[in-house]
This record gives structure tokens, C-alpha cells and sequence, in this order.
């Protein structure tokens, strides 16, 4: 097997005593103090995350928005300000998921895309194959860091660090600053539930960037662990277990990702006929009162199998097991009673409408 | 970590002998492999357990690890406040985490498991 990658913060993971772990060939912390700790304090007060492994694409040149727009569902007009950000999808031509991204409106002709750590060499050889030749693409992914800084007092933590006169940006937009003396662009956004910003570096000023947010008392460094826990409570699909190339976005609960009204881009017919003819099966949360359900167990309704759980976990917030699942369209209503198989036991479970954990500052803050 | 008065098996659970009746949890280095506890499954009294076979599982938000008897006899009192409060046995794996208490069939079955110095030994080496 080959080596795991590292990113630009490995040895001050190992330095605070992390459980690190291989994920998508990346050595990564699972978790440092605990979970369930590290997402109490992402939900309480301030917690921070290493996703350096996580990819960036410069997308630029005359013709960067018309080829994006081809490439991506969503709609790059509604990011035409300068500084904004769009989530969206960027699917094959049968509609496929070939992976989720944000993309940043970072300059005049130019866009920052950020993507999966384990979609990295194929978003590349996708997009670049997509693009014509007055578009110019560089894989920064390697000399880039990106630490989010998650919750509610994250705000707060940021201030401080930041230059005189520091000016945060707005949800969902990205602007330069300077945290600590070092320059950054610093973008609000994030995939915890809770109000953020996700803190792009060259990858040398990682580790300062890191020990300056740390010297707070108020911030925890937490793993991939509370990561999945936290996103999975805000219903926000993973790429890998809520989606894949056999899903697409209408099932997956992303319609609102593809902007069918926009110029053509690949996937759009099938897309279209998938939202005509309404999807087969549809992503939908489970709530369980008893145990945990993972990835792979069996969901049963009126005694047969109707799907397997897609992501699954204990809720630190609730307190009790969630879970996401593809279910035929006619059950994925929210309020159906389903069972699920928790190993040698059936455990009585409720289809609901994500998020799980409402009332975060997030929701509180887009209000 | 270890105490010595205790004995310990393969699957990291530990055994506290008292005349013909055992009690049973997981080491210090189990909950500590596992994280935070956040589910634990036990059988009922009465039931049977036999030295080797799972009497029970255990999750953590991360994982779900089965239980494995050390020993072969007869549940006689298992500790329910575990559903309650399942992070007990983090906290306190050799004593309010305890899982369930055993009438011994066979008393030299305990000649199979690891003394505190043992286990130790055998813990380093999986780390």
C-alpha cells in the first residue's frame, strides 16, 4: 500500500495527541479529546478542523464563466459579485454526481473550486477535459491549506485575529485578510450547521495560522469524527455515502443545486426528464430511538427491504441515532414508519425532513 | 491501568473473581479504542454465556464492538444503569462500568486468562 499523504498540518495533529487515521489516502484525525466533546464545543463555543486534504482548482481566462457553466448544475450568475460562493453539483451526462463543490468568484475571469479529497484526480481530469483552450486551470491543492473554524463564537475568534479595521464577510462569500499577520482569504461558509469560516493559506503558514487560533481557550481542535457527526445532523449529504456517479441530484434532495433555466450543461436533459417523471427513489433522514444505525444496514417497511442506510451515526446533539437512506419516492415521506436492521435487532425508526438539530447559529444567523 | 487484581482476556474485557461468581467489563484500553460510549447491549439475567462466545455489543459513535465472554456460566445481575448512562464506562471501566456478573460453570477456565503484567504486555504490542 502506498504512504498516506500528509497535509501541511500532520505534525501538529500528532503534537496534540490525535487518533489519525487513513482517509482517502490522507493521514487524518479522527479525533483528539472525543467526538462527542470536540462536537459539543463546535456547537457551544469554537472548534476548528484541518481539510487540507480537501482539493482546490483555479479556474480562469476569457472564457472561465461560459465553460464553468457548462460544467457545474448550478447557476454561476447568481455568484456574478465578486467575493461570492455557490455550492453546487457537477454531474455526467446521465445526470451522475460526479462530486460536490463550492466554487468562490475569486477575481475578474477567475474561480476557486473546492472538492473532495477522494474526487480530486477525477474532478481534474473532468473539468480540464471539459474546458476549452482559452480557459486556464492550476491545481493548487498541494501548496494550499484550508482550516475551518466553526461555531457560534467563531466569529469572534476571527476578529480578533484579524487586521485593524477587518471587515468579515458576508455568508457564503469569500474576501482576503490578514489573521495573525498572515494573508488569507477567509470565506464564510463551512459544513457543520453552525455560523463559520473556512480559512484558505499557502500551506507554509498553516501551522501558524492553526497555533494562533489554538492559543484561544475557547477553541477545540476537532477531527473528522465530529465533522461527519455535525454535517449528518444538518441532513448535508457526503459524496461517497449520500451520493455517487449512480445517483443524481434530484434524488439526492439537491434539486435545488440545478438551475435547469440556465445556459446547457451537462447532465441537463436527464436531469430534466428525472424532475419530469419525478425520481424513483429519494434521500431521506431516519430518525432511531435505540442504537446506531450505520452505513449498509437494511431499511424495512411493512416487513420488506426498501433500502439500505446510506450515512449513519449518534446524533452528540439528540441523543439518539440518525441516519440518511434512498427510499422509494411513494415511502420518502417524512412521518413513515420504517425498521431498521441494527444488526440481530429491528429497531423502529421515523422518516423526517433534515436537518435533524435545527435552532444552530446558522440558522439562527441566515434569518 | 491495569489493576492487578483483576484478569484479562484476548478481546480485552476483565474478570474480577469473587469465590464462584465473576464480574465482567472492558479494559481501560478498549473504551479507550472505542471513544466515547455511547450505546452498550447486555443480556438478560438467567441467560447463559459461554467462554468465547459474544454475550452482548458495545458502540461508540465511531464503531460497534461485540462483547465477548471470558468465562461459561449463568447471568445473574447485569447493570442496567448502563443504558442510562453508557459513558460510565469510560469513566470508570474497572468499576461503575462494569457490564454483567457471572455464576461460574467452570472455575479453571480463569487459568486460561492474562494476569494485570500479561495483558499489559499483550496491550503494547497491539498499540
Amino acid at each position: 500500500m502506498n504512504e498516506l499523504k500528509r497535509t501541511p498540518l500532520h505534525d501538529e495533529h500528532v503534537l496534540l495527541g490525535a487518533r489519525m487515521v487513513d482517509f482517502a489516502g490522507w493521514s487524518m484525525p479522527v479525533q483528539y479529546s472525543g467526538i462527542i466533546d470536540e462536537h459539543r464545543a463546535v456547537r457551544e463555543s469554537v472548534g476548528i478542523f484541518d481539510v487540507s486534504h480537501m482539493a482546490e482548482f483555479r479556474v480562469f481566462g476569457l472564457g472561465a464563466t461560459e465553460a464553468l457553466q457548462r460544467i457545474v448544475t448550478n447557476d454561476l450568475g447568481r455568484i456574478a459579485e465578486l467575493g461570492s460562493a455557490l455550492y453546487t453539483v457537477m454531474c455526467d451526462e446521465d445526470g451522475g454526481i460526479i462530486d460536490d463543490l463550492i466554487v468562490y468568484h475569486t477575481g475578474d475571469l477567475e474561480y476557486l473550486v473546492i472538492a473532495n479529497a477522494s474526487r480530486r484526480e477525477t474532478d481534474w481530469d473532468w473539468i480540464t477535459s471539459h474546458l476549452p483552450e482559452d480557459v486556464e486551470t492550476a491545481d493548487e491543492s498541494d501548496r494550499t491549506a484550508l482550516i475551518a473554524v466553526q461555531g457560534p463564537r467563531a466569529l469572534e475568534i476571527v476578529a480578533q485575529l484579524a487586521h485593524e479595521g477587518f471587515e468579515p464577510p458576508a455568508r457564503f462569500t469569500i474576501a482576503e485578510a490578514r489573521l495573525g499577520g498572515t494573508q488569507v482569504l477567509l470565506a464564510r461558509t463551512g459544513y457543520t450547521g453552525e455560523d463559520g469560516f473556512e480559512i484558505v493559506c499557502h500551506a507554509s503558514h498553516a501551522s501558524g495560522v492553526w497555533r494562533a487560533l489554538l492559543s484561544f481557550p475557547e477553541v477545540t481542535p476537532c477531527g473528522l469524527g465530529a465533522r461527519d457527526t455535525l454535517r449528518l445532523e444538518m441532513g448535508y449529504p457526503l459524496y461517497g455515502s449520500d451520493m455517487d456517479r449512480g445517483t443524481d441530484p434530484v434524488s439526492a434532495g439537491l434539486g435545488w443545486t440545478v438551475a435547469l433555466a440556465k445556459s446547457d450543461f451537462i447532465g441537463r436533459d436527464a436531469i430534466a426528464r428525472i424532475k419530469e417523471a419525478g425520481p424513483e427513489r429519494k434521500l431521506v433522514g431516519i430518525t432511531v430511538d435505540e442504537g446506531v444505525p450505520r452505513p449498509g444496514y437494511a431499511v424495512l417497511h411493512e416487513g420488506s427491504e426498501v433500502g439500505k442506510v446510506a450515512s449513519g451515526t449518534y446524533s452528540p446533539t439528540l441523543g439518539h441515532g440518525i441516519a440518511t437512506a434512498y427510499l422509494p419516492s411513494e415511502i420518502a415521506v417524512p412521518g413513515t414508519e420504517v425498521t431498521l436492521a441494527i444488526r440481530r435487532k429491528e429497531v423502529a425508526g421515523r422518516v423526517v425532513r433534515p436537518p435533524f438539530v435545527k435552532n444552530t447559529s446558522l440558522s439562527s444567523a441566515a434569518s | 491501568m491495569y489493576p492487578k487484581d483483576l484478569k484479562y482476556d484476548k478481546e480485552h474485557e476483565w474478570v474480577k473473581v469473587e469465590g464462584d461468581v465473576v464480574t465482567i467489563g472492558i479494559s481501560h484500553f478498549a473504551q479507550d479504542q472505542l471513544g466515547e460510549v455511547v450505546y452498550v447491549d447486555l443480556p438478560s439475567v438467567g441467560d447463559a454465556v459461554t467462554a468465547g462466545e459474544t454475550f452482548g455489543e458495545i458502540e461508540s459513535v465511531k464503531s460497534v464492538s461485540e462483547l465477548f465472554s471470558p468465562v461459561t456460566g449463568e447471568i445473574i445481575e447485569v447493570n442496567d444503569g448502563l443504558s442510562d448512562a453508557p459513558e460510565v464506562v469510560n469513566e470508570d471501566p474497572y468499576g461503575d462500568g462494569w457490564m454483567i456478573k457471572v455464576s461460574l460453570g467452570d472455575t479453571a477456565e480463569l487459568d486460561e486468562l492474562m494476569a494485570a503484567e500479561e495483558y499489559e504486555a499483550f496491550v503494547s504490542e497491539e498499540a
